[in-house]
C-alpha cells in the first residue's frame, strides 16, 4: 500500500492560481449553470402561463354567461285571442298554443317600437327575431296559472335571442350578421335605441345556475342547474359506496391481508386499475350496467356505479397511506389490554386514520365530480335535461345529465351561444372542485398529526 | 315483492334479531354480563348479521341469475324463423323484453287489468297503441310469437320473483334462529362477528379483482363477437377506419392508433422537457417559498378537469392556432381541430403529472450523491445531470410511461380537439383522430349493439386497455425496482 | 514547499495552510460556533475531537463551504487558505473545492462505473487532455487511494457492488482526484468495519505527505492513531488545541480532561 508515494505528481498544479481570480473554465462552467437554472425557471415559469392562460380564458368567456339580456314589454292578453268563449274556462285556454300567443307578442314589441320613436318597415314576426321564442310559451304558462288576468296589459321580462344577447355582450358584432339569416344590421339599431330607453337591459342570469338545459335553437334559456342536480345525485352514490367499500378494502390489506397470492393479486389490480382510462370504465358501465343488468340508461345511479369503480383505487391507495401512518405502537397498545385485532383496528387505528381517510376521499369524490368520459358511453349526453327530478328516487333513476356531460353537450353544439354556457359552467364545475379541495386541505391542516 | 321491500324485511328481521339476541345472551348470564363470554351487543350483532348477510348474498345472486336463465328459456320459444343471427336475436329478445316490461308498466299504470295483461291477443288489442299511451314505445307491430314469449317471460319473472322472495326470507329466518339459539353465555360471539367482518373486509378488498374481470370479460365477449363479423386481420392490419351504418364499413385500426401515437408523442414532447425541468429547478434550486408556491400552482393543472382542457383545445387553442399556422399566413391548417392542438393541450394536462412523479423520484436520490458530487467541485447543474438525473433514470423512465399511457387513454381532450377523420398523415397540422374519440362516437349514436359497426369499439377498448395496461405494469415495475435501489 | 508569508505568529515549523480567525456559524437562531481560531498545518493530518453536537463536522464543512448548500446557515469570521479569504465575494465555491477536496461519513460512491467515479472529478474540471491522460490520472488516483489492485480488473463495474472499506477508499481516491491540497475527512470510518478501518487510516497516514488532511472523528483511539494535531471542540467552542501528543497525555483545559478520560461525551 505505498502506492501514494510512487505518483510524483506535485499536488496543486492546477489550482495554483490565486482563489480570488475565476479561471476560464470555471467562468464557462459557471455561465452553463445559469443557463440551467434558466432552463428550470423557464419550465416553471411556462407550467404557470398556462394555468393563468387557461384561467384567463375560462373566467374571460365565461363571466359572460352570468348575464341575461332581457326586454321589458308590457303586452295585451287579448282575450278574444286567448279565450274566445269568455268563460275563463282553463281547458279552452289550454287549447290555445304557444302560436297564438305570436301575434300579442309581435303586437307589444311594435308598439315599443313605435312609443320609443323608431322607424322601421319591419313587421311583427321581423321584430320577434330578436326576443327568444320562448317567451310565447313563458306568456302561456303565465295565463294558465293567472287566467284572471286576461284582457289586461302585463308587463312581461322576455329573453332577448341570443344573437342580440351575444350584440350586448360584444359576441357578436355587425359584420358578422351579414351571414346571418335570423338578425340584420337594422335589428341592432332598434336593439342600440331600446337599451338607452331601458327597454333592453342585461341583469345577472339566476336561470343559468339554477335552470335546465333548452334546446339547440335557445341558447338564452339554457342552464346548468339540473345536470347540477344529476351531478350530486351521482356523487351521493360514489360516496355512499366507494367510502365503506374503500374502507373495509384498505383495512383488509393494510392490517389483516396474509402475505399470499391473492393479496399480491389484489394489489396489483388496484394499482393496475388506478391508471387505466377512465373511457374503459365507461365501457364496464355499459357492458355490465346497460347490457347485462338492465339498469336505465342516462341514469344517475348508474353513472355513480361507474364512478365508484373508477374512484375506488384512489380512495384504497389514500386510505391505506393513512392507515400507514398511525404508528403501531397504537395498535400495541391496544393488543397490550387485551383488545381483539378488530377491536384495536375500529376502536383506535379507524378514528386516528379518518380526517386522511376522508381528505383522500373528497380528493376522490373530486376527480370524480370532473370525470366526462365514461359518462359519455352510459349516455349521460344527448339528453337533454328539462325538468328536474321528481323526487329522491327519480333523481338516481330518471335520465339526467351531470355537469362536465352538459359542458361537453354544449360544446358540440357550435353555437358561440352555447360555447360561452360551456365556459360558464366550467366555473361552476372549478367552484365545486376548489371548495372541495379547500376543504380536504383544512382537514389535513387541522387533524394532521406528526407522530 | 320487489326486491326494495325484501331488503327492508330483512334489514328489520336483522334488527330485531339484535335486541332478541342480546337479550337472550344477557338473560342467560342472569342479567350479569361479566358472565358472558363476549360483551352483549356482540351477541346481537351475531344474530344481526346472521340473519342479514347470508340473506342478502342470496338476493344478490338471484338478482344477477335470474335475468340470465329467463332470458336463456325465453329464446327457445322465439320461432327460429324470425332471426338469422345472433345479433339478431338479441334484437328480438330486446324487443320481447320491452313488450314485458310494457305490460308491467301497463298493469301500474291502471291501463290494464291483472288478467287483462295475462290474456291479452294480437288480435283483439293493438297493443303498440296500449302500449304507447302509457310510454312505452315499440319499434315495430307485435307479432303473436312476440307476444307469446313476452308473456312467458313475465310469467316466469313473476314465479322467479315468488320463489325469491321466500327463499331470502327464509334463508333470513333461518339465520335469525341460529343467532338467537347460538345467544348463551359461553358461546364466543365476538369471534364469531369479526369472522364475518373479516370476510366482508375481504369481499370488499376483492372487488378490484372483480372490476378488472367485469373489465376483461366485457371487452372481451363483445370482441369476439365483433371479429365475428369482421376479420380480425382486416381489423388489425386495415388502413382505412371508415365506418357506415348501412353496411360495408372499413374498419381498420391502424389510422386510429397513428393518431393516437402522433398526438401522445407531440404532448409528451410538450411535457416532458418542461416536468422535467420545473421538477428539477423546484427540488435543486428554488428557494423554499418559490417552491411552497409554485409546487401547488402547478399540480392545480392536474386537478382539473379533462373536459375543461377539451374546451380550452378547441375554443383557444385551436383558434388560435389555426391564425398561425392558417390559410390566412402559412396554410398549414385547415381548422382549428388538428394533432398539433390536441397533442399541446395535452401536453399541458401532463406537465404536472410529470413534475411531481419526476420530482418525488429526484428526491429520492440520497443527499450524499449530491454532497460527494458538490464536495468534489461540482457545479449543481453538473451534479444534476451527471449525478442525480442518472442515478434517477430508471425511475424518471416508469413515469414518463405513466404519462404515456395517460395520454394514450385521454378522451375529452381529442374528442374535442383533435377532429374526427382518421388519417395516416406526417403533417401535424392536420385533424386525426384517436382509438378514444372513436369509442365514444360509435357508441354514442343510435346503433344497436349487434352491428360490426357498434361493436368494433369493444374490440377498440381492447387494444386501448391491453396497450395501456402494458405500459402501466412495465412503468410501475420499473418505479419499484427503482425504489428498492435506495431502501 | 509552499510559505505564506502573510500569517501570523507560526505554530510549528511547518507551513500554515487554513487559517481561521473569529468564525462564528449559525444555524437560524443557534449559534453553533462560537469565534473559534484555528491554525491548519499543511502536510499534516489534524484530528477534530469532542462530543457529538459539538460543532466539529459544522466546522468542517466550512472548510470548503459545503455549508452554502444549506440555507439558513450563516458564517462569520475569516477563513483564510494559503492567505486569502476563502469567503471572499469574488470566490466560486466551486473552485475552492476543487482545492479543498472532502471525504463524507457513508461511503457515498455515484452510480456508476468505478472508472467514471474516479474520472468524474478530473472531467468537470477538466484536467485530462485526452483519454490516455484521463486513463491514467484515474489509475494513479486509485493506486493513491491504496484500491488500485482490489478493482484493477473490473473498472466498468459499478462502484456500487464494492464492499463498504472498499467504498470508502473509492471515495477518497475520487476526492484524490481532483488534485486538491486540502482533504478534509468528516468521519470516514464511522460506517466501517474495524478491519476496512485499519485499511483507511493506514491510507490518511501515507496521504499525510502530500496534503494536509483534517479528519473529523468520535473516536480518540483513532485520532491518536493517525493524527499529529488534535483540536477538542465542546458545545461550539475550540476548547484546545495542540499536537495530539500533548492532548492525549497532558491536557490543559479541564474539559478536555473530562473528556478522553471519558467523563463527558
Amino acid at each position: 500500500m505505498t502506492d501514494a508515494t510512487a505518483s510524483g505528481v506535485p499536488a496543486g498544479k492546477h489550482t495554483s492560481g490565486s482563489l480570488l481570480e475565476q479561471n476560464p473554465r470555471t467562468k464557462r462552467r459557471n455561465a452553463a449553470e445559469a443557463r440551467f437554472k434558466m432552463y428550470g425557471m423557464a419550465a416553471v415559469g411556462i407550467g404557470l402561463v398556462f394555468l393563468v392562460l387557461l384561467l384567463v380564458a375560462i373566467v374571460r368567456n365565461g363571466v359572460p354567461a352570468y348575464t341575461q339580456t332581457f326586454l321589458s314589454l308590457p303586452i295585451e292578453l287579448k282575450a278574444e285571442a286567448l279565450d274566445k268563449n269568455g268563460n275563463r274556462d282553463l281547458d279552452d285556454i289550454r287549447k290555445v298554443s304557444t302560436f297564438g300567443y305570436n301575434p300579442l307578442l309581435d303586437e307589444a314589441l311594435l308598439r315599443v317600437v313605435a312609443d320609443n320613436g323608431i322607424e322601421s318597415d319591419y313587421s311583427g314576426a321581423d321584430l320577434r327575431k330578436m326576443i327568444s321564442s320562448s317567451a310565447a310559451a313563458q306568456v302561456r304558462d303565465y295565463v294558465l296559472t293567472h287566467p284572471a288576468d286576461i284582457g289586461e296589459t302585463v308587463e312581461f321580462r322576455v329573453l332577448a335571442s341570443s344573437r342580440v344577447d351575444g350584440y350586448l355582450k360584444g359576441r357578436v358584432v355587425r359584420e358578422d350578421l351579414e351571414r346571418d339569416k335570423n338578425l340584420d344590421a337594422a335589428h341592432l339599431d332598434i336593439i342600440d335605441v331600446l337599451r338607452d330607453e331601458g327597454v333592453v337591459s342585461r341583469t345577472f342570469n339566476w336561470a343559468f345556475i339554477f335552470g335546465a338545459d333548452a334546446s339547440e335553437s335557445r341558447p338564452e334559456q339554457a342552464g346548468i342547474g339540473v345536470s347540477m342536480l344529476g351531478s350530486l345525485f351521482m356523487m351521493i352514490v360514489v360516496l355512499l359506496l366507494s367510502l365503506p367499500i374503500g374502507v373495509a378494502a384498505s383495512i383488509y390489506l393494510e392490517e389483516f391481508a396474509p402475505k399470499n397470492r391473492w393479496t399480491d393479486l389484489i394489489e396489483v389490480n388496484i394499482s393496475n386499475l388506478a391508471a387505466v382510462p377512465s373511457i374503459v370504465f365507461g365501457i364496464l358501465g355499459l357492458a355490465v350496467f346497460i347490457q347485462f343488468m338492465h339498469l336505465p340508461q342516462s341514469a344517475p345511479l348508474v353513472g355513480g356505479l361507474v364512478l365508484t369503480l373508477m374512484t375506488l383505487p384512489t380512495i384504497i391507495i389514500s386510505t391505506r397511506a393513512s392507515l400507514k401512518s398511525v404508528p403501531p405502537s397504537i395498535r400495541d397498545a391496544a393488543l397490550g389490554v387485551g383488545a381483539s385485532k378488530m377491536q384495536s383496528v375500529f376502536h383506535h387505528v379507524l378514528p386516528l386514520a379518518m380526517p386522511g381517510i376522508l381528505t383522500g376521499t373528497i380528493i376522490g369524490l373530486a376527480q370524480a365530480l370532473g370525470e366526462t368520459a365514461p359518462l359519455l358511453l352510459i349516455g349521460m349526453v344527448g339528453y337533454i335535461a328539462s325538468n328536474y327530478p321528481d323526487g329522491v328516487a327519480s333523481g338516481f333513476l330518471d335520465p339526467n345529465s351531470a355537469m362536465p356531460a352538459q359542458i361537453y353537450e354544449w360544446a358540440k353544439r357550435a353555437d358561440p351561444a352555447y360555447y360561452e354556457r360551456a365556459w360558464g359552467g366550467i366555473i361552476i364545475l372549478l367552484l365545486f372542485l376548489m371548495t372541495m379541495n379547500i376543504i380536504a386541505v383544512i382537514l389535513r391542516r387541522r387533524f394532521e398529526r406528526r407522530w | 315483492m320487489p326486491a326494495t321491500w325484501i331488503f327492508l324485511i330483512v334489514l328489520a328481521l336483522a334488527a330485531i334479531g339484535y335486541v332478541l339476541g342480546r337479550g337472550r345472551a344477557l338473560a342467560s348470564a342472569g342479567g350479569d354480563s361479566r358472565h358472558l363470554h363476549s360483551l352483549p351487543s356482540y351477541y346481537g350483532a351475531n344474530a344481526a348479521l346472521l340473519a342479514m348477510v347470508p340473506a342478502l348474498l342470496v338476493l344478490v345472486i338471484w338478482l344477477f341469475a335470474q335475468p340470465l336463465v329467463i332470458q336463456n328459456r325465453v329464446e327457445h320459444l322465439v320461432p327460429e324463423t324470425s332471426y338469422e343471427t345472433e345479433g339478431e336475436l338479441s334484437l328480438v329478445m330486446s324487443d320481447v323484453r320491452r313488450i314485458a316490461e310494457g305490460l308491467d308498466l301497463a298493469v301500474e299504470r291502471g291501463a290494464l287489468s291483472a288478467d287483462e295483461a295475462s290474456d291479452i291477443r294480437v288480435e283483439f288489442t293493438d297493443i303498440r297503441e296500449r302500449l304507447g299511451s302509457v310510454g312505452v314505445a315499440l319499434g315495430s307491430d307485435v307479432q303473436a310469437p312476440m307476444l307469446a314469449a313476452a308473456k312467458a317471460w313475465r310469467e316466469m319473472n313473476a314465479t322467479g320473483n315468488l320463489i325469491r322472495s321466500i327463499a331470502v326470507v327464509l334463508v333470513a329466518l333461518g339465520g335469525f334462529g341460529l343467532g338467537l339459539m347460538r345467544a348463551e353465555k359461553d358461546f364466543r360471539a365476538r369471534n364469531s362477528v369479526e369472522k364475518v367482518i373479516k370476510g366482508l373486509l375481504i369481499l370488499a378488498a376483492s372487488l378490484a379483482i372483480l372490476t378488472t374481470l367485469g373489465i376483461v370479460l366485457s371487452l372481451l365477449f363483445n370482441t369476439i363477437e365483433f371479429f365475428r363479423l369482421y376479420p380480425a386481420l382486416d381489423f388489425f392490419f386495415g388502413t382505412t377506419w371508415a365506418p357506415s351504418f348501412g353496411g360495408g364499413s372499413e374498419l381498420g385500426i391502424l389510422p386510429l392508433l397513428w393518431g393516437t401515437f402522433y398526438i401522445s408523442l407531440i404532448a409528451l414532447a410538450v411535457a416532458v422537457p418542461i416536468g422535467l425541468f420545473a421538477a428539477v429547478y423546484l427540488s435543486e434550486y428554488a428557494s423554499p417559498a418559490v417552491r411552497s408556491f409554485a409546487k401547488p400552482m402547478i399540480e392545480v393543472l392536474a386537478g382539473i378537469p379533462t373536459i375543461v382542457y377539451g374546451l380550452f383545445a378547441l375554443l383557444t387553442v385551436g383558434p388560435l392556432l389555426f391564425q398561425a399556422f392558417g390559410p390566412g399566413t402559412l396554410g398549414w391548417m385547415g381548422g382549428g381541430r388538428a394533432v398539433m392542438t390536441a397533442g399541446l393541450v395535452m401536453g399541458i394536462m401532463l406537465i404536472p403529472f410529470v413534475s411531481s412523479l419526476s420530482d418525488d423520484i429526484i428526491n429520492a436520490v440520497p443527499q450524499a450523491m449530491r454532497d460527494g458530487s458538490l464536495g468534489l467541485g461540482a457545479t449543481k447543474s453538473e451534479t444534476v445531470k451527471q449525478v442525480v438525473l442518472p442515478a434517477a433514470l430508471p425511475g424518471i423512465v416508469g413515469a414518463i410511461l405513466l404519462a404515456a399511457s395517460r395520454a394514450i387513454g385521454e378522451t375529452m381532450i381529442v374528442v374535442l380537439g383533435a377532429g374526427a377523420a382518421a388519417r395516416l398523415s406526417l403533417n401535424p397540422f392536420e385533424a386525426m383522430t384517436t382509438v378514444t374519440a372513436k369509442i365514444v362516437s360509435q357508441l354514442t349514436g343510435d346503433a344497436d349493439f349487434a352491428s360490426p359497426e357498434a361493436l368494433v369499439a369493444f374490440a377498440l377498448g381492447m387494444t386501448l386497455f391491453v396497450i395501456t395496461l402494458g405500459l402501466n405494469i412495465f412503468a410501475l415495475w420499473i418505479v419499484r425496482k427503482y425504489r428498492e435501489q435506495y431502501e | 514547499m509552499y510559505d505564506s508569508p502573510s500569517l501570523e505568529t507560526k505554530v510549528t515549523d511547518k507551513a500554515i495552510k487554513i487559517a481561521a480567525q473569529n468564525v462564528q456559524v449559525f444555524y437560524g437562531d443557534t449559534h453553533a460556533i462560537k469565534d473559534v481560531n484555528v491554525q491548519i498545518q499543511d502536510k499534516t493530518v489534524t484530528a477534530f475531537i469532542g462530543p457529538s453536537g459539538c460543532g466539529k463536522s459544522t466546522f468542517l464543512r466550512c472548510l470548503n463551504r459545503m455549508n452554502d448548500t444549506i440555507d439558513i446557515c450563516r458564517v462569520e469570521g475569516d477563513i483564510l487558505l494559503d492567505g486569502e479569504d476563502i469567503y471572499d465575494k469574488r470566490v466560486d465555491p466551486v473552485q475552492l473545492r476543487a482545492k479543498v477536496g472532502m471525504v463524507f461519513q457513508k461511503p457515498n460512491p455515484f452510480p456508476k462505473s468505478i472508472y467514471d467515479n474516479i474520472a468524474y472529478g478530473p472531467r468537470i474540471h477538466g484536467l485530462a487532455k485526452s483519454k490516455a491522460d484521463l486513463d491514467e490520472i484515474v489509475e494513479r488516483s486509485l493506486r493513491r487511494g491504496a484500491i488500485w489492485d482490489e478493482v484493477k480488473d473490473r473498472l466498468h463495474a459499478p462502484g456500487t457492488g464494492l464492499s463498504g472499506g472498499q467504498q470508502q477508499r473509492l471515495c477518497i481516491a475520487r476526492a484524490v482526484a481532483t488534485e486538491p491540497e486540502v482533504l478534509l475527512m468528516d468521519e470516514p470510518c464511522s460506517a466501517l468495519d474495524p478491519i476496512a478501518t485499519g485499511q483507511v487510516e493506514e491510507l490518511i497516514d501515507e496521504l499525510r505527505d502530500s496534503y494536509s488532511v483534517v479528519i473529523v472523528t468520535h473516536s480518540m483511539q483513532q485520532a491518536a492513531r493517525v493524527s499529529q494535531k488534535t483540536a477538542f471542540f465542546h458545545l461550539g467552542n475550540l476548547v484546545e488545541y495542540g499536537e495530539t501528543s500533548q492532548i492525549f497525555t497532558n491536557p490543559v483545559d479541564s474539559r478536555t480532561e473530562s473528556y478522553i478520560t471519558g467523563r463527558i461525551g
